[in-house]
């Protein structure tokens, strides 16, 4: 997890044609957490968000083989039950609740340590990719995180 | 908010009125989703999300804007209440066929 970077999935731990489950660890430390909040370091909230994002848009790129890039629409039915403090073992699933013409509605949540931390409902727009480059770095993150061969 | 005796255009209407918080009176046959109702993009998604939901279909938004943007089709045929109302209809009959 490279929070500065925006990576914030280490590895994907279970997946089927409708979810997927990832985990990862939060770094020690973080420029992130210098300002979040100093003294006091703590997973700011929209970070949270972003997790459960990024499992649902790797569940969408695996379901359509790379050829589309899922973004972050909107965001519904938020609740971040917890802090998370650096160090802490995220687990981040993904369910697809309904995939549409150009769209994705998913629901999300990330426990830690027995508990529920965070869940949401978000809408992934699913757009061509910008440009060949992205595509490919993109291909191989999900090579890494074994959603491609 | 599915009724037997309710119309899919009504239905539509209904969708429109409580998802993009348009105005009912604004709301008619000849109305253009985006450019007399003022719907953004956003909201046009998640009316298509709730269409979907209330008729059990994929309405096919992507097809049908490259059709228009390729001069295949015209806008009004999938952008206008009335006409969008007999595309879904299309849709539903498809699926149950």
């Amino acid at each position: 997890m490279k929070l500065e970077y925006f990576s914030m999935l280490d590895r994907i731990v279970a997946r089927d044609a409708e979810s997927l489950v990832a985990e990862a660890t939060l770094p020690d430390e973080s420029p992130i957490f210098e300002g979040h909040f100093p003294g006091f370091p703590l997973l700011p909230g929209v970070l949270m968000i972003e997790c459960m994002a990024q499992a649902g848009g790797w569940l969408m790129l695996a379901r359509q083989e790379f050829a589309r890039m899922p973004l972050l629409a909107k965001v519904g039915q938020a609740k971040l039950r917890g802090m998370l403090l650096p160090g802490a073992l995220l687990s981040v699933s993904a369910k697809l609740v309904h995939d549409g013409s150009g769209y994705a509605v998913m629901s999300g949540r990330i426990d830690s340590g027995g508990q529920m931390a965070a869940e949401a409902e978000y809408t992934l727009r699913i757009l061509p990719f910008p440009n060949d480059s992205l595509a490919a770095m993109v291909r191989g993150r999900g090579t890494e995180l074994g959603l491609l061969a | 908010m599915s009724s037997p005796d309710r119309t899919t255009y009504d239905r539509i209407a209904a969708i429109i009125a409580e998802t993009a918080n348009v105005a009912p009176e604004k709301i008619n046959p000849k109305a253009h989703v985006i450019n007399d109702l003022g719907i953004d993009s956003l909201d046009f998604l998640d009316i298509v999300f709730a269409i979907d939901k209330e008729f059990g279909i994929k309405v096919p938004v992507e097809a049908w804007t490259e059709a228009v943007n390729a001069g295949k089709a015209p806008a009004e045929q999938y952008f206008i209440l009335g006409p969008l109302a007999e595309r879904i209809d299309e849709l539903v009959q498809a699926k149950t066929a």
